[in-house]
């Protein structure tokens, strides 16, 4: 008998074998040290922005390599690292705060790759270096923040059907209504369920008393969560934007947390600073009714609230919300031309303007205040156990007659220096946060690090690689060689998958690879085993490889599922490194059965399987 | 080359006993380790903070060790790490601080004794992500046990499973415990190293089970001792092939890979020749001890049974 494969298996691998070559070789070419140059708000990048950053660069003396103009902006590549950074100071200083500078490596893959798709394997934080940033939201004080709104919003439903009510309050997890009489409380109840639909209201009654309170439904409060951590996600990502980060990651992990990373950043404290502060601004009327005084010896209507400036001293404001900074399109900084003092103009949205018209409509010649709100966090120990928190700081920083009727353009002043000013305006544009983070976990990896484990990583590979090579040839001697084209081959299909599903490579990545030609070659040893044994009892040559091959099957599929059902639960179950790990051990696992069952087949198909042999070369 | 030139008549299962006994002392060894000493788990699980750094020449580490402690950070473990010039700076979670900048902080402390100190990696890992990694790790190893378990059920026989689900748990537990004897650092990389050897020395036990179901057909008179001895044997030299090779990668790793993989590699080492050990011994014997009988094995059909004989079955045809 002889071993033939049908021509369409030779096919296939064929095809298998130059899609994956292709795919994989974007890997050699390496990658340029490179500065993305982007807009950021009404600004373009055009051809005359590309003639001012080659004539900075000129002038700093940096040789650049290429410079490709495109729809995400300039992107300039440099002979090394040192020019690179040289050039980007230079740039930042010249193009000022309309455009973000950020560093970059960028791929020096062929345009003829580029076309088809063909990318290097994207690397990880531990391979390029960067930073790395868990962070948590507390999505509970947006729930705190809902039944306070909540609680505003009835008061007005009540008002709009003039219903008298006695009070209305909030908690944390609930408003409270009281009514005088039992109609006045149906009929607020009917009012409120026709007006708020995702309030839920029960009745009760408490010393002559008739109430209602109102919670929010499930639905709401889970949706609320998470349009509040999406929000956040957005915010996030402007506020990356502003630091000049050229492929930042910013996702969602599970149900209250995001994952940053920064490649490339190493300034871990400023990137912490933008990242994390949450900073908004509240526009309320300041309550002229009462005088401060009053307020502090506790005697405040429901309506208004006791509020702090900057020097410590008392102002009384409305409990009503006229808006807040989430309705801010824009904020800049600069200098009051006629006072000198530093100021911020803000620019508002249409609902906003519309909003802030009515009100200083109705309102003219009163006192405004802007309330600047940050969440601080401390931790305190309860019970035995620490417990983490975030404090809520309202200040009042500005108090300003409205001087006329504005709606979407108008200033605040009254800021310390102009740094405040800077920083303010740089949080207020980019936007605030539904809810404060908390920081949890934190990497930053050195650059020198990043270069050291890729060629730790590729020096163990490669030596490991070569060892199980002459091994094999030695063992194994003609089928040696074939296994070690299969194995070659395999480690091309692994960078393919890889590149063309554009999974990240990370060390423990790496150690999946290794990992995976180690036991890629048990394939190939298993079939040489039983072929062997076939030769041992008597059997011809021809007939030995197809009982070798035939019998080994089954043991293979086995072997390789359940270390693959391994895989899997890892990735799933696993974060991180795990899960870098789990990936390349899979795709590895894949390809190994493909290239060392069908592709030592085919070769030794092709070469002896047609002849009539003697002895085997095993 | 071959290890083996005719199929070797190695004598396992007589020395059955003596094995189960060895085993039984490293896991009672093991699990009495672990409950003693502990496990020495890496910032990953702890949670704190740890800064990487690198000196232009050795770094003098009693030195460092002075210069944190005026700096306010006495509890700061201190070590090399890979070579005399890099050091490891380590501290336990903080009350009360954020405990973010504290990276910062001490790299300024560094830098002022010598400003040429350069920041290789800095880490910090919050106390509930720690807690949390811990029982997510030993989730995800719990289910791929369940999974493997129904898998080898469907694929092979109930004794079987409970044989390759004994040796696993014989690994992971010798595995474990040798990192707590030594007290080597466990980090993530290492649960899933501990994970890679589960895929590993399952591979190893399934072509062996894999032998033996196919022996049980063809060897019907012989005693289930016998078949399974001679089932080691035939795959006795595909196991110290499949080792050999991967012992090789693994201590490629091991020795060029750095330091950030050094235990990942060691947990593997250890783990590749617990596994090839437990899959004769543990797994093996396990099935024997469980009364497989020849009856059980037929129900199964196996692949590529009825294709034409176009080659002789195996030499135990009688």
């Amino acid at each position: 008998m002889l071993n033939q494969y049908s021509s369409w298996k030779y096919v296939l691998l064929l095809v298998v074998l130059v899609v994956g070559s292709i795919y994989a070789l974007p890997n050699i070419y390496g990658s340029d040290p490179a500065i993305q140059i982007s807009a950021t708000r009404n600004a373009v990048v055009d051809t005359q922005v590309e003639s001012k950053a080659l004539e900075v660069l000129k002038e700093s003396k940096v040789t650049l390599r290429s410079s490709v103009l495109d729809s995400k902006g300039l992107l300039l590549r440099f002979e090394g690292v040192e020019q690179q950074l040289k050039a980007a100071d230079g740039l930042r200083d010249a193009l000022g705060e309309n455009y973000t500078v950020a560093l970059n490596l960028a791929p020096a893959t062929p345009s003829w790759l580029r076309d088809m798709n063909a990318l290097p394997m994207y690397l990880g934080l531990d391979l390029r270096g960067g930073l790395h940033f868990l962070m948590e939201v507390d999505t509970e004080l947006v729930l705190r923040q809902a039944m306070e709104s909540n609680a505003n919003d009835i008061r007005g439903a009540l008002r709009k059907k003039k219903i008298r009510y006695l009070a209305v309050r909030d908690n944390k997890e609930q408003v409270t209504a009281k009514f005088r009489t039992l109609e006045l409380r149906d009929k607020a109840m009917s009012a409120v369920r026709s007006e708020l639909n995702d309030l839920s209201l029960t009745d009760y009654e408490e010393a002559g008393a008739y109430y209602f309170s109102a919670v929010l439904k499930k639905t709401a409060t889970i949706l609320l969560k998470k349009s509040a951590l999406q929000q956040n996600v957005t915010t996030l990502r402007n506020r990356v934007n502003e630091l000049g980060v050229a492929e930042p990651v910013i996702q969602q992990q599970g149900d209250n947390r995001i994952v940053v990373q920064l490649p490339g950043i190493q300034d871990s404290a400023r990137a912490k600073r933008i990242l994390s502060a949450t900073a908004t601004l509240e526009f309320r009327l300041v309550d002229v009714n009462v005088s401060p005084q009053d307020a502090l010896d506790g005697r405040i209507p429901p309506t208004a609230r006791l509020y702090r400036d900057r020097e410590g001293q008392p102002v009384v404001l409305k409990k009503r919300l006229i808006i807040t900074g989430d309705r801010i399109t824009n904020a800049s900084s600069g200098f009051d031309s006629e006072s000198g003092s530093p100021m911020v103009s803000i620019n508002l949205d249409g609902a906003g303007a519309r909003v802030m018209a009515q009100t200083t409509k109705k309102n003219l010649k009163k006192p405004m205040a802007v309330v600047f709100i940050e969440h601080k966090e401390s931790s305190k120990m309860v019970n035995g156990k620490r417990e983490r928190m975030t404090r809520k700081v309202e200040e009042v920083i500005n108090v300003a007659t409205i001087q006329g009727v504005f709606s979407k353009r108008f200033q605040i002043t009254g800021l310390d220096d102009g740094n405040e000013a800077r920083n303010l305006a740089l949080l207020l544009r980019a936007g605030a946060l539904a809810a404060p983070i908390r920081i949890i976990e934190e990497r930053t990896i050195g650059p020198s690090l990043g270069a050291d484990n890729i060629a730790k990583g590729l020096n163990s590979v490669v030596i490991g690689m070569v060892v199980v090579l002459f091994f094999m040839l030695f063992w194994y001697r003609g089928f040696g060689l074939v296994a070690n084209i299969a194995l070659s081959v395999n480690l091309v299909l692994i960078v393919a998958v890889l590149s063309m599903l554009q999974a990240t490579l990370t060390l423990p990545g790496i150690a999946g690879i290794v990992l995976t030609v180690g036991m890629a070659v048990d394939a190939n040893v298993l079939i040489f085993e039983r072929i062997r044994e076939e030769v041992k009892i008597g059997n011809t040559p021809q007939a030995s490889i197809h009982a070798g091959y035939d019998k080994a099957l089954s043991t293979i599929m086995d072997a390789n599922i359940t270390t693959l059902i391994a895989a899997v639960v890892l990735y799933i179950f696993g974060t991180g490194p795990i899960k870098g790990f789990a990936i390349t051990l899979s795709i590895g696992i894949m390809t190994s059965m493909f290239t060392a069952i069908m592709g030592t087949r085919a070769i030794i198909n092709l070469s002896i399987g047609g002849k009539k042999i003697k002895k085997l070369s095993i | 080359m071959q290890i083996f030139k005719n199929t070797p008549t190695f004598d396992f299962m007589a020395k059955r006993k003596i094995a189960l006994a060895f085993s039984l002392v490293l896991i009672i060894a093991s699990i009495s380790s672990i409950a003693v000493k502990g496990l020495n788990f890496g910032l990953d699980f702890t949670g704190g903070t740890l800064i990487e750094v690198a000196y232009p020449q050795s770094a003098d580490l009693n030195e460092i060790r002075q210069r944190l402690t005026t700096a306010g950070f006495g509890d700061a473990v201190v070590q090399n790490f890979g070579s005399s010039k890099d050091v490891l700076v380590r501290l336990a979670p903080r009350e009360n601080t954020s405990s973010q900048s504290l990276g910062d902080k001490i790299l300024s402390a560094l830098k002022e004794d010598d400003a040429e100190v350069t920041m290789r990696r800095q880490e910090f890992v919050g106390p509930q992500v720690g807690d949390e990694l811990r029982d997510d790790g030993g989730l995800a190893m719990l289910i791929a046990l369940g999974f493997i378990l129904i898998y080898v059920m469907a694929r092979f026989e109930y004794r079987f499973a409970l044989g390759s689900i004994a040796a696993l748990i014989h690994d992971v537990i010798i595995t474990i415990g040798v990192f707590s004897y030594f007290q080597f650092d466990f980090d993530l990389t290492v649960l899933a190293a501990v994970l890679a050897v589960i895929g590993y020395s399952l591979n190893d036990t399934i072509v062996v089970f894999d032998r033996i179901r196919e022996n049980f057909r063809l060897m019907r008179k012989k005693e289930p001792g016998e078949i399974v001895n001679a089932s080691l044997n035939q795959t006795l030299s595909r196991t110290m092939m499949t080792s050999v090779t991967t012992l090789i990668v693994v201590m490629a790793m091991f020795f060029l890979g750095g330091e950030l993989i050094h235990a990942f590699s060691i947990a593997l080492m250890i783990g590749i020749l617990v596994g090839t050990y437990s899959s004769i011994y543990v797994a093996s014997s396990m099935v024997i001890t469980l009364k497989i009988t020849a009856e059980s094995m037929m129900p199964v059909k196996k692949e590529g049974e009825d294709q034409d004989d176009q080659y002789k079955e195996g030499q135990y045809i009688e």
